[in-house]
């Protein structure tokens, strides 16, 4: 159990990609055009996140989301969409695991991925969850069967 | 002459420590005060040397429990201006006692048309509670107005007088807002619902531990609080009720120690307040929450009242300073009871907790068990600082310290 937390704790929470992702969102807004859309809420934060999804064929065509939440969930949602254009739901789900382990094990990853600026969330427990609320709204949304675009 | 707060931190052993290298400075007093080490002896005292079961017990140990268990419940009584100690019930907490009410009173009293009013800046454990038994018996629940996009303006008294129609059985509000520091006008509040023939239920959960509390002065009819907002221990509270109409109410759980006679065939009810203690009771922590009393009429609730909420007038005027910054309730200047709540459209309360606490800042952010509120003003969330006995202006400047620093690391 850790007592005592430290700047540099704090820093490796908020890296420079975190903050950067926090203040421009990539792939940010709803996608009128999507035919998978999924959302997740922290009850106790009340941070919200919805996932809209395009796929062309097996893949994911694009993708964007809109809610709101903390710094940690807002770049780590604008980061998956980054991470999970063109993928399939197998590689998506790989590439979630991936994340997930990083973020609860605070373990980069051996090559170089913008995801590794999350490591330092394994350090607050309590911001897990901020970290991973985008990622199961998107992987919840790629498990739908397509539906009819909203008129 | 007024005491002196300047130190009385010493009297509380789980401030002396540091978090980020820091003193600890305590702003989540809203949320649970810490408690001195008058009421962490108590506790222990009590374990080390009279642990027993209460009631029926004829052995020393038994009667020494009964005797302080009772004695806590008659200092009670004393310290809300009860008529009665019957009138006291011993319960968990703030919510439980609020559901007592409305399982017991509710079942026995509501039918289909009936109101039951609330505020819209309920607590959730004194507006669920509402929800759940106006469903059960078809009757209907009306909110009173928070007035202003800050709710700035308090309740909406206007509304009020509309709203108070003679199908009000019974009116639940709090008498402060956890979210808002609104104080909100009690004895007022009552006597317009007496006149329609209302029962009332003043939420005292975050005025208990500050300021006299004065059930026969508010003329309320139920009032419930929790022990560990008033620097006792966790797992007590209280409700307090009317004799004729606890008297008048049926059992809420049942078992021991609530019957007189029981038989095969039926059971016959003890009166309050034993009637709706079934169970062995809180012993213990009705015997800390004794010593807790003690230690806040020690130093005088008027006193503490006038520190508490001077406090959250510096903080206010001191962030209200702060670029960006959208703070909810009484304005500058107008009566705010001990705490301060606020928002920044570009950091997230979350993180200003998280920055805060790398400081020794302790405050709490997300929707302080108000969702309903948060979306009416449209605020995901807030960060709330809250101060008692043992905070000081040093505490106000720390806080604003940090937060200054924490918006320069979001807006660089």
């Amino acid at each position: 159990m850790k007592l005592v937390v430290h700047m540099s704790d704090l820093t490796d929470l908020y890296q420079a990609v975190i903050l950067d992702h926090n203040k421009r969102p990539r792939n940010r807004g709803k996608l009128p055009t999507a035919t998978r859309v999924a959302s997740g809420d922290n009850p106790t934060c009340g941070d919200n996140c919805t996932v809209y999804i395009c796929m062309e064929g097996e893949r994911i065509g694009k993708l964007g989301f809109d809610g709101s939440g903390c710094a940690i969930s807002q770049a780590s949602t604008s980061l998956m969409t980054t991470q999970l254009l063109g993928k399939t739901l197998e590689e998506a789900e790989g590439i979630f695991k991936e994340f997930r382990e990083i973020v609860t094990t605070g373990k980069e990853p051996e090559e170089f991925s913008e995801v590794a600026a999350f490591a330092g969330v394994h350090a607050f427990p309590a911001r897990i969850k901020c970290a991973t609320l985008g990622w199961h709204a998107a992987l919840e949304a790629l498990k739908q069967p397509d539906q009819p675009v909203e008129s | 002459m007024t005491h002196d707060f300047s130190n009385l931190r010493v009297d509380f052993p789980v401030l002396d420590q540091h978090v980020g290298g820091r003193p600890l400075v305590y702003l989540d007093n809203a949320a649970t005060t810490q408690k001195p080490r008058s009421v962490i002896d108590a506790l222990a005292r009590y374990y080390e040397r009279d642990n027993s079961n209460v009631h029926r017990g004829l052995h020393a140990l038994s009667m020494r429990a009964t005797d302080g268990y009772e004695a806590a419940r008659v200092r009670m009584a004393k310290f809300i201006n009860a008529t009665d100690s019957a009138e006291v019930i011993f319960t968990r907490g703030t919510t439980e006692s609020v559901n007592l009410i409305a399982e017991s009173w509710g079942m026995a009293n509501l039918k289909p048309g009936d109101v039951v009013l609330c505020t819209e800046m309920e607590h959730h454990s004194n507006l669920v509670p509402w929800q759940v038994i106006t469903q059960r018996m078809g009757a209907i629940l009306k909110f009173v107005p928070v007035l202003g996009d800050d709710a700035e303006g308090g309740l909406d008294m206007d509304a009020l007088e509309l709203l108070l129609t003679p199908e009000v059985k019974l009116f639940a509000f709090t008498h402060i807002s956890n979210t808002l520091g609104t104080l909100n006008p009690v004895k007022e509040l009552c006597a317009k619902a007496r006149a329609v023939g209302a029962i009332t239920v003043v939420d005292a959960a975050q005025s208990i531990g500050h300021e006299i509390v004065d059930v026969q002065d508010m003329d309320c009819d139920f009032l419930a609080f929790s022990g560990h907002k008033m620097a006792g221990p966790t797992g007590i509270g209280v409700l307090y009720g009317r004799r004729a109409l606890l008297d008048a109410m049926p059992p809420w759980q049942s078992g021991g120690g609530m019957i007189s006679i029981v038989e095969y065939a039926g059971s016959e009810w003890k009166p309050s307040p034993e009637r709706f203690e079934a169970g062995t009771p809180n012993v213990a922590d009705a015997i800390g929450l004794h010593a807790a009393m003690d230690y806040l009429d020690a130093i005088g609730r008027p006193a503490i009242a006038a520190h508490d909420y001077e406090l959250a007038q510096i903080a206010r005027e001191a962030l209200g300073e702060l670029p960006g910054i959208r703070i909810l309730g009484p304005r500058a200047g107008e009566p705010r009871s001990g705490l301060v709540s606020f928002a920044f459209a570009d950091v997230h309360a979350h993180d200003v907790v998280t920055f805060a606490d790398e400081d020794g800042v302790a405050l709490r952010g997300g929707h302080h068990c108000n969702q309903p509120l948060m979306k009416k003003l449209g605020l995901p969330s807030t960060t709330r600082a809250s101060f008692y006995l043992y905070n000081t202006a040093a505490d106000v400047d720390a806080l604003v310290i940090s937060l200054s620093k924490i918006l320069k690391f979001f807006r660089a």
